[in-house]
């Protein structure tokens, strides 16, 4: 591949690789994102090739294995592109029929496509599908029409292009301010707004100024990260690549979860392949802006994420905070001034240099721009991540793009922001997603996670899940965060065990604040914040934990009983199995008993019983 | 920048050598922050918590550890508000309930007016301020003992829970802990500590012992002694 020596030579050589896509090719686009490959991708992807090489189709159709779609639930997940046919579920044996069909015949496969469970009706293109419909995905979009592994597929949509148009046009400081003027705001957890980061880091003095990608991603259930790291790597180096041109900075990390082997994969083939073509390393497209991206595997802890303790574990010291009142833009990593910023404020960057500060701020809120990515889990019909306008409200993410509840149930709440995120009620549906409403909530935009709970979750019981969490992260250093959260959740063990006391919820608020008022980090900042936001929307379901010695949700085992209701139930012996300790008795068509006394509240009888005839008191 | 900077502490008119810390100013007005993790002769770490203040800066009220947060022109500090006071009083209940028996513990509850911990007991004695690792690390220059696990089964120890090879036997550790949690004696010759028993080198001429052989070589090796410089007490000399 020949070294690209001016900014010219790059517009020449991206529309080199423009012209050679064969626009009257079909793709047959698959995804291979982690989710999609551990239902067997592999092996559809390979099936494809196969029959294509044999039916001799090469000049008609092309395989692309491409990053996450984001409907991971309903993966192997197969587009065919022009049309954006949608089909879901594709199995190995669906690959020939897709070829004749489809392809080369233009007919849909009924029971391939997605099929809306609320109107029943066949969806046939991704856009109309209810999940994708609301979306707006300016950066997880760019995920289906590239694979990750080809330079040239980033470079056929436009890619590298910000960074040559800033390189050949662009001064430094005006970079920073068309970055400011967007109002791009970190997609890590705090919110921190990036261009003033990025001129608080030019702007101190020192040498050499580094740029770090985070990609730590240490919240459970979170795969925002890794999905843009793994399908479309080049975006967020050529966001760093801005970045450090506009920063004066010539040294950059990339720090990753461990556990994220693909993606450590596919970054590092694409440094090569930007390496290769001049866009990375020494006078990059022949310009004075040199800059480097050495990858750093992560330390393993969720706390390796927060800023200090990132930089201590590149610098080969135990990944714990420091508690410096001196911002890292003055003295980071090595003390050096330093750029940290989340891999989807990275990924935002090239967005917003190739469309301009005006047309991002278009998109969101008074102070939110843009878009945010969200993992969105839980008790809800519709899993996967998606990528919506800021602005958007709670309600529409989870009735619309989430289908809602499943098994007809209510919704009760939902978590936002991570772990150490708030828990917002049905009362709040209507809210904003932006970084302040969801603060003012309670709650925090955070990284984005998004958890749904329906009416069976017990608000204490999922406070204890999280505080639990935290408390195993917690770095031990500082007092509050390591005995605090130790001790604000054996107060919620004992409530969830009956034994909860008088005054107990004025404690944990009293605790919960000045933990977080005393923390040295954000960790403990955060942490007692699941407490506080449900004591805050649920005190009632607490009260009742504590003076009622009852669980309203049916929860917490030791303040329920479960009972068989004799006028519903028909003695159809689907609970007989399941029990674990032969607790029901009865015969079949007859009213079934349980004897309370075997009974160990697993709640396996409730969950099979298809006529609500197990009730829990 | 000037050498100096003007500051108030609980609405005094101070000034402080920049660079220094609020502690240290403070401590300099004879204002009174209790505190447990720092220690002039090592570096500002901020663990325990219990130095906070309330600080407003630029229109920014915050909480802060004091023995780290570096005085600034025009900052305004209370060592007293019911913030600090609810931080305080947190983090002495909650190592109260890790060692209820120091008297240094019981000292600084008393002036917060903590009777005794509401949480759940679970003795460890030690209170992980991490003065007798910092110590060693930076004033001993040694670096014999470490955190092991984290969060609250965090515990000081000794590499891989066995004799720690790199330990001179001086005892830092246990002069700096401020709950005398770490076991440390001296009998018949033998110096134990960290569970392990150090020989001491004896006076040639008076037989007295002098300190732990360890010690001494460490001291000959770093200082670059003479072979025979501590062979003679110094009583003897
Ligand atoms: C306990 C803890 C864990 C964190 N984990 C992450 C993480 O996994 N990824 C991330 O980007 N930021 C994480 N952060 C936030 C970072 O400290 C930092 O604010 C962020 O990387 C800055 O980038 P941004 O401004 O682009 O969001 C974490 C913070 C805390 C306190
Ligand atoms: S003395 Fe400041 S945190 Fe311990």
């Amino acid at each position: 591949m020949k070294k690209l020596t001016t900014p010219q030579d790059f517009f020449d050589y991206q529309s080199e690789v423009k012209k050679s896509v064969d626009p009257k090719k079909t793709q047959i686009i698959i995804c291979a994102g982690s989710g999609c490959l551990a239902y067997g991708t592999q092996k559809l992807i390979d099936g494809f090739k196969a029959e294509i090489e044999q039916q001799n189709l090469q000049d008609v159709m092309d395989v692309r294995a491409s990053g996450c779609h984001g409907f991971c639930e309903r993966g192997p997940i197969v587009l065919i592109s022009p049309g954006n046919i949608f089909y879901q579920k594709v199995g190995l044996k669906d690959a020939p029929e897709i070829i004749e069909k489809t392809v080369l015949n233009g007919e849909t496969i009924e029971r391939l496509l997605y099929k809306d469970p609320q109107t029943g009706e066949k969806i046939i293109r991704e856009h109309d599908v209810g999940f994708y419909k609301k979306q707006q995905r300016f950066i997880l979009g760019q995920n289906s029409q590239i694979n990750p592994t080809s330079i040239n597929d980033y470079l056929a949509i436009g890619g590298y292009g910000a960074l040559a148009k800033v390189l050949s046009e662009t001064k430094p400081q005006e970079v920073i301010d068309e970055i400011i003027e967007a109002n791009l705001r970190g997609r890590g957890g705090g919110g921190f707004p990036a261009g003033w980061k990025w001129d608080s880091t030019r702007k101190a003095v020192g040498d050499p100024k580094y740029v770090i990608c985070n990609a730590d991603e240490g919240d459970p259930g979170a795969y925002m990260d890794r999905s843009i790291l793994e399908g479309n790597p080049h975006t967020v180096l050529e966001g760093m690549l801005i970045g450090a041109y506009a920063i004066g900075s010539s040294e950059g990390y990339i720090y990753v979860r461990n556990e994220y082997p693909l993606a450590v994969t596919n970054i590092t083939l694409a440094i090569e392949q930007a390496r290769e073509l001049g866009l990375i390393g020494k006078n990059i497209m022949g310009t004075d802006f040199s800059f480097d991206i050495q990858i750093n595997r992560g330390g393993g802890a969720f706390v390796c994420g927060e800023s200090s303790a990132l930089f201590a574990s590149i610098e080969g010291r135990a990944g714990e905070p420091r508690a410096k009142y001196v911002h890292a833009t003055d003295r980071g990593l090595y003390d050096k001034p330093t750029c940290l910023n989340n891999v989807e404020t990275w990924a935002n960057v090239p967005l917003v240099i190739s469309k301009g500060a005006k047309w991002y701020q278009s998109i969101g809120t008074e102070n939110s721009k843009g878009t945010k990515i969200f993992a969105l889990v839980g008790k809800i019909n519709n899993t996967g991540l998606v990528e919506v306008p800021m602005g958007i409200t709670l309600r529409e993410i989870i009735f619309e793009i989430g289908g809602g509840i499943p098994k007809g149930r209510k919704f009760k709440a939902v978590q936002t922001g991570g772990p150490s995120g708030g828990c917002i009620p049905e009362e709040y549906l209507d809210s904003p997603v932006d970084f302040d409403e969801l603060t003012k909530l309670g709650s925090m935009m955070g990284s984005g996670g998004m958890i749904v709970m329906d009416e069976r979750t017990c608000m204490v019981d999922i406070a204890r899940y999280f505080l639990q969490f935290l408390e195993d992260e917690s770095c031990g250093k500082c007092t509050p965060c390591r005995e605090g959260v130790h001790q604000m959740r054996v107060i919620l063990d004992r409530i969830c065990e009956g034994n909860g006391q008088e005054g107990d919820i004025e404690t944990l608020e009293w605790m919960g604040q000045a933990i977080a008022d005393g923390s040295l980090c954000a960790l403990g900042g955060s942490a007692p914040a699941p407490v506080l936001s449900t004591i805050r929307y649920f005190r009632d379901e607490y009260e009742a934990h504590i003076k009622d010695k009852k669980c309203p949700a049916g929860v917490c085992k030791a303040l329920i009983t479960y009972k068989i209701d004799s006028e519903t139930c028909n003695g159809c012996h689907l609970c007989f199995k399941p029990c674990p300790t032969d607790a029901i008795a009865g015969e079949k068509k007859k009213l079934h008993t349980l004897d309370q006394d075997k009974c160990i509240q697993c709640g396996a009888c409730y969950e099979v019983c298809k006529f609500d005839a197990v009730i829990v008191e | 920048m000037s050498d100096k900077v003007n500051l108030t502490i609980d609405g005094r008119k101070l000034e402080a050598p920049a660079g220094s810390t609020i502690l240290q100013a403070a401590k300099d007005a004879n204002i009174y922050i209790p505190h447990l993790c720092h220690n002039d002769e090592l570096k500002p770490y901020g663990a325990c918590r219990l130095c906070v203040v309330e600080i407003t800066h630029r229109n920014r009220t915050r909480i802060v550890a004091s023995c780290i947060y570096e005085v600034a022109e025009g900052l305004e500090v209370q060592t007293v508000t019911e913030r600090v006071l609810n931080v305080r009083k947190l983090v002495i209940e909650l190592l109260l309930s890790r060692n209820k028996k120091s008297q240094v513990l019981q000292d600084i509850a008393q002036k917060l007016e903590v009777e005794k911990s509401r949480f759940e007991l679970d003795i460890k004695g030690c209170i992980l301020c991490g003065m007798c690792i910092r110590t060693c690390k930076e004033v001993v220059g040694v670096n014999a003992i470490g955190y092991k696990s984290r969060g609250f089964t965090r515990e000081v120890a000794t590499p891989f829970d066995e004799t720690p090879p790199d330990c001179i036997a001086c005892g830092s550790c246990a002069y700096v802990c401020p709950v005398d949690f770490i076991q440390y004696s001296e009998k018949n010759g033998v110096r134990t500590i960290w569970n392990t028993e150090f020989p001491m080198q004896k006076c040639t001429k008076c037989g007295r012992h002098i300190a732990p052989v360890k010690q001494l070589d460490h001291f000959k090796e770093t200082l670059n002694l003479p072979e025979d410089h501590f062979d003679i007490c110094l009583h003897c000399r």
